[in-house]
């Protein structure tokens, strides 16, 4: 009955179905087989990332809890601990954009409440194609109202995260979405079903047939085929997922449960196995009294539904009639469905058979990991000559150009589709360095960041990753934060491609070794493989989210420029180079070079300079440099300031005008202080070996460069803020 | 004086509400659950934003038949204070107490982001601490916040005072580019004709604390606390006579 293509089907391989006979003793029925279809595929079983994960540095001073449960756990101290955690919904968001990201905010949601927190934040890093296209529009405008959909409806602020284009995403675009929760500390859950005879208790939305098979789904490569995929994309249910939200916090709070897992990739399957394994038990289980949404689903559309909307929970029987009275207020069934028992086995039966009988450790921890083969990432295409390319005949034309160019320009037109201010905790509105959120009834607050380059990534992975983490602690700083922990989202092509395990192989060891010098540990995240179509990869795309304290929110850091007349100050070193810049991709078609260099060390002694100013009260606004470089980060200073306030800078002679200005050297930081403050500052920069110089003062109606003496570029604030304001919305016609 | 927060499923902004009131404002704030029959004796009843039941039929449209909104129309017809805030107002539509209806925003899209609205009557129970005339920033939230009455029923609202908020510029220009749903008149909130029931999109209690960027939102809950704390307690039939038309 089961042969190679039944196999093909499930994305099982001939090795590893010998394997599966091995471990459960017998030959697999149907269901058993997708079973292990879904809990065996890349997307639940790691099985190409595992090998190179353990390289990531996972434990430090806040951690509460690491890798392996739906999110990680940081203390944040007032007994509190925040949990976070990012993850993918590329496959899906592409087949059908709207309920694809949708159900993306939906899941992540789900991963962090079912530990116990309320979300507070959620952030997106979102890739598209160009927007010139109809098609990628037609895509971004689905995620971005899925999106907000979802959010809104839940009452989760959408407070931040990054979006780029690039045609490597035509075909594939890439929905990551992070989500932190706040939680007393004493008040975690963790997925365990412990205790024989324990009830085992269905919550939410009935099962259907959405969704069957969503995992294996996410862990091929995409044909021309993919239309046909759609019935695998689930459909959300905000309203549901908010019920739910205050039911489960309501039995947890008051103590009526003993763990609890949501049903996400792999719905019941996944969940009634990870809690058995997890809590060393087996489980028990009765189809039947599985709440339906349709006649005729067989044990199989039932175990690999991934419906949205559903927990499971595990209680006491005493405690049981408790919690469904918990869930009737909110208008939502409880049915106990099953029981925990001794044994280690899950055994599932349907119709008064059992349909289902297997060991759970097999299914949930013995998924084979894969040593892949690795090619090394090819090196890039080498950037001409820096001599040999044309100088810009009209800068300030050059940085007009830069400001409109749909990865830079302004992203209103995404976030204010999302609700960023619900709950009241939204200190800095989207657009900062990073989100600030204070905590209620403290003085304390959390400052967060979504970053990746990913054309430094495809370049050189190992650079790329390395900068993305130093950009992300970055950002924090800029805004007077402290970086404490890490979750990755990490999007990459087929893991069969060799070159492809190269560049993941790459990029790991770049953030492991970034986050060590950070001192921040990886907590969890997810990773995506197969983010191929039609044969084509995307540039490697680590995502990394970040989350920082800043102790006092009172002296957090905007930034843009707060007077005329304060002193402007560049932190860091500006090098000769160009490779990997927007400059050089937007203005000369060139995606080529080696990313900027990155001295790790130092880019921790300029950041450690920039929080003690911010927590000495010296530093009026603060901006990191990334794309476009220093000119576009003087431009959104000024547009960041409440009046638009310009600047007059005054460079040093050196590098070439164009390398000087649009140059993304690292571990630049662009700051204001009052005038009386700057000398002391400089100082103090000095003496930390931090290079810092005085480049000019804010004031005026333009942004005004002066190199060597000669004024190279003049540009209107506004003229420059109408470039960068009205590119996006220039794509998407608005019918009034 | 207490105030009093609806609770329905889907409200989202009910915590948010209470916040404000209780921590901002220091004033006695309950959670009223939509399912229960009693106020618990408020002096003033809020309709929070967010989206009851999912906003699914029609914004606020299912909320109407919570079994808790029998007392709220009581409450409103003896001249209870009712302030309803965003998905509160569409309630306050749907329910009869308020006239006209929302429409999808003019752009179709959801939008969150500062507004300036005008005080266009400063002699009502929510605006009493304003001046006539002064300029607001506060945030918006909706999908859909574009007001619609018939041109009957807003001759009548302009013509007793009515229209207490609309959409402006940051000088108090109510222009057209400032009108950012497409609401009729650039209408953001409007009371009843007998003055003690109001409903507007803005959310106030999102724009009460310097550090979240406006405190211009504590105005309206200031206004409802003077009202409340120099008169009989609410629900009494004394207090509907006292409604004013201001003009």
């Amino acid at each position: 009955m089961i042969d190679k293509a039944l196999l093909d089907r499930h994305g099982l391989t001939e090795d590893e179905y010998r394997l599966i006979v091995e471990l459960i003793g017998k030959e697999p029925n149907l269901t058993e087989l997708g079973i292990f279809s879904v809990m065996w595929s890349e997307h639940c079983g790691y099985k190409s990332s595992r090998v190179h994960l353990k390289k990531l540095p996972t434990e430090g001073e806040h951690v509460v809890q690491g890798p392996g449960e739906n999110a990680g756990v940081l203390d944040i101290g007032g007994g509190q601990v925040v949990v976070f955690k990012i993850e993918s919904h590329n496959h899906p968001s592409y087949i059908e954009p709207y309920q694809g990201a949708a159900t993306g905010v939906g899941g992540i949601l789900r991963d962090i409440f079912t530990m116990g927190a309320r979300p507070i934040a959620v952030m997106d890093s979102l890739r598209f194609g160009p927007p010139d296209d109809p098609k990628n529009r037609s895509v971004m405008e689905g995620v971005v109202s899925g999106i907000s959909g979802y959010g809104n409806a839940f009452g989760v602020p959408t407070v931040g995260g990054e979006v780029y284009f690039d045609p490597c995403y035509n075909l594939n675009p890439l929905v990551n979405v992070f989500c932190l929760g706040l939680a007393d500390k004493d008040k975690v859950f963790y997925a365990r079903a412990e205790g024989a005879g324990n009830k085992v208790l269905y919550v939410g939305a009935k099962t259907g047939r959405d969704g069957i098979h969503g995992a294996t789904m996410a862990s091929a490569e995409f044909g021309k085929d993919t239309e046909h995929k759609r019935p695998n994309v689930q459909v959300g249910d905000p309203f549901k997922e908010k019920l739910l939200l205050e039911a489960c916090l309501e039995v947890m709070d008051r103590g009526l449960i003993v763990g609890i897992q949501d049903m996400g990739a792999a719905g019941l399957t996944c969940s009634t196995t990870e809690m058995a394994a997890k809590g060393g038990m087996g489980i028990v289980i009765d189809l039947d009294k599985v709440p339906q949404r349709e006649a005729g689903m067989t044990p199989y559309e039932i175990l690999l539904s991934e419906s949205q909307e559903r927990m499971l929970l595990v209680a006491t029987p005493e405690k049981v009639e408790a919690v469904q009275a918990v869930f009737a207020k909110w208008d939502l069934d409880a049915p106990v469905i099953g029981e925990v028992v001794e044994g280690g086995r899950a055994r599932i039966s349907f119709k008064g058979e059992v349909v289902v009988d297997i060991p759970v450790d097999a299914v949930v921890n013995l998924c084979p990991a894969y040593d892949r083969p690795i090619a090394a990432p090819a090196p890039p295409p080498p950037a001409p000559a820096l001599q040999a390319m044309p100088r810009p005949a009209d800068l300030g034309e050059t940085l007009l150009r830069l400001l409109a160019s749909p990865s830079i320009a302004d992203k209103e037109w995404v976030f204010r589709q999302y609700d960023h201010m619900v709950q009241v905790n939204t200190v800095f509105l989207p657009g900062a360095d990073a989100a600030v959120l204070r905590i209620k009834g403290s003085r304390r607050a959390l400052a967060m960041t979504l970053d990746c380059n990913s054309l430094y990534t495809r370049l050189d992975p190992r650079t790329g990753a390395r900068i993305a983490v130093a950009e992300a602690c970055r950002n924090l700083a800029c805004v007077g934060a402290r970086p404490i922990g890490v979750t990755n989202c990490l999007n990459f092509g087929n893991p069969e491609k060799p070159e492809v395990m190269g560049q993941f192989e790459q990029a790991v060891a770049g953030l492991a070794e970034a986050c060590r010098t950070f001192g921040i540990p990886v907590t969890g995240g997810n990773v995506s493989f197969y983010n191929d179509t039609e044969g084509l990869s995307i540039h490697p795309t680590p995502v990394l989210g970040v989350v920082g304290i800043i102790a006092d929110v009172r002296k957090a850091v905007r930034p843009g420029f707060r007077a005329a007349g304060d002193a402007v100050v560049l932190v860091g070193e500006s090098l000769d180079e160009l490779g990997g810049t927007e400059y050089l991709k937007t203005i000369h078609g060139l995606e080529a070079g080696s990313p900027p260099m990155i001295d790790l060390e130092q880019e921790k002694r300029n950041q450690e300079f920039i929080l003690e100013a911010i927590e000495a009260g010296l530093v009026r606004s603060a901006h990191d440099l990334s794309e476009g470089g220093l000119a576009v980060a003087l431009a959104e200073c000024a547009f960041h300031s409440p009046r638009k306030i310009g600047c007059e800078v005054d460079l040093a002679g050196g590098l070439r005008e164009d390398a000087l200005l649009f140059g993304e050297s690292q571990s630049r930081i662009l700051m204001t202080c009052r005038p009386a403050d700057l000398s002391g500052l400089l100082k103090t920069a000095a003496a930390r070996g931090v290079p810092a110089q005085a480049i000019g003062r804010t004031g005026g109606a333009a942004l005004a460069v002066r190199h060597a003496g000669r004024e190279i570029l003049r540009v209107p604030v506004e003229k420059a803020f109408r470039a960068w304001k009205d590119s996006l919305p220039g794509f998407f016609k608005v019918r009034a | 004086m207490k105030f009093g927060v609806v609770q329905f499923p889907g409200s989202n902004c009910d915590f948010d509400t209470f916040h404000a009131l209780r921590d901002v404002m220091k004033r006695p704030t309950v959670m009223l659950w939509h399912k229960d029959h009693d106020l618990q004796g408020v002096d003033c009843v809020v309709l929070p934003g967010g989206f009851s039941y999912g906003d699914y039929l029609r914004s606020g449209a299912i909320a109407r038949f919570s079994p808790l909104m029998q007392e709220v129309k009581a409450f409103a017809r003896r001249g209870g204070r009712l302030l309803g805030i965003c998905n509160g107002f569409q309630i306050l539509l749907e329910l009869g107490l308020l006239p006209g209806a929302m429409l999808r925003n003019k752009n179709l899209k959801f939008l969150c982001q500062h507004v300036h609205i005008r005080v266009e009557n400063a002699r009502t129970d929510f605006t009493r601490a304003a001046r006539k005339g002064q300029v607001l920033r506060v945030p918006i939230a909706h999908f859909d916040g574009n007001y619609y009455a018939p041109p009957r029923v807003l001759r009548d609202l302009e013509a007793n005072g009515q229209v207490v908020f609309r959409y402006c510029d940051a000088d108090g220009n109510v222009t057209p580019e400032a009108n950012v749903n497409g609401s009729l008149d650039n209408i953001a909130g409007i009371r009843n004709a007998a003055g003690n029931v109001l409903g507007l999109m803005p959310h106030p209690e999102r724009a009460s604390e310097a550090l979240l960027g406006s405190e211009d939102g504590r105005t309206i809950f200031e206004s409802l606390i003077l009202s409340l704390e120099k008169r009989t307690p609410a629900g009494r039939p004394a207090a509907g006579k006292k409604a004013r038309h201001d003009r």
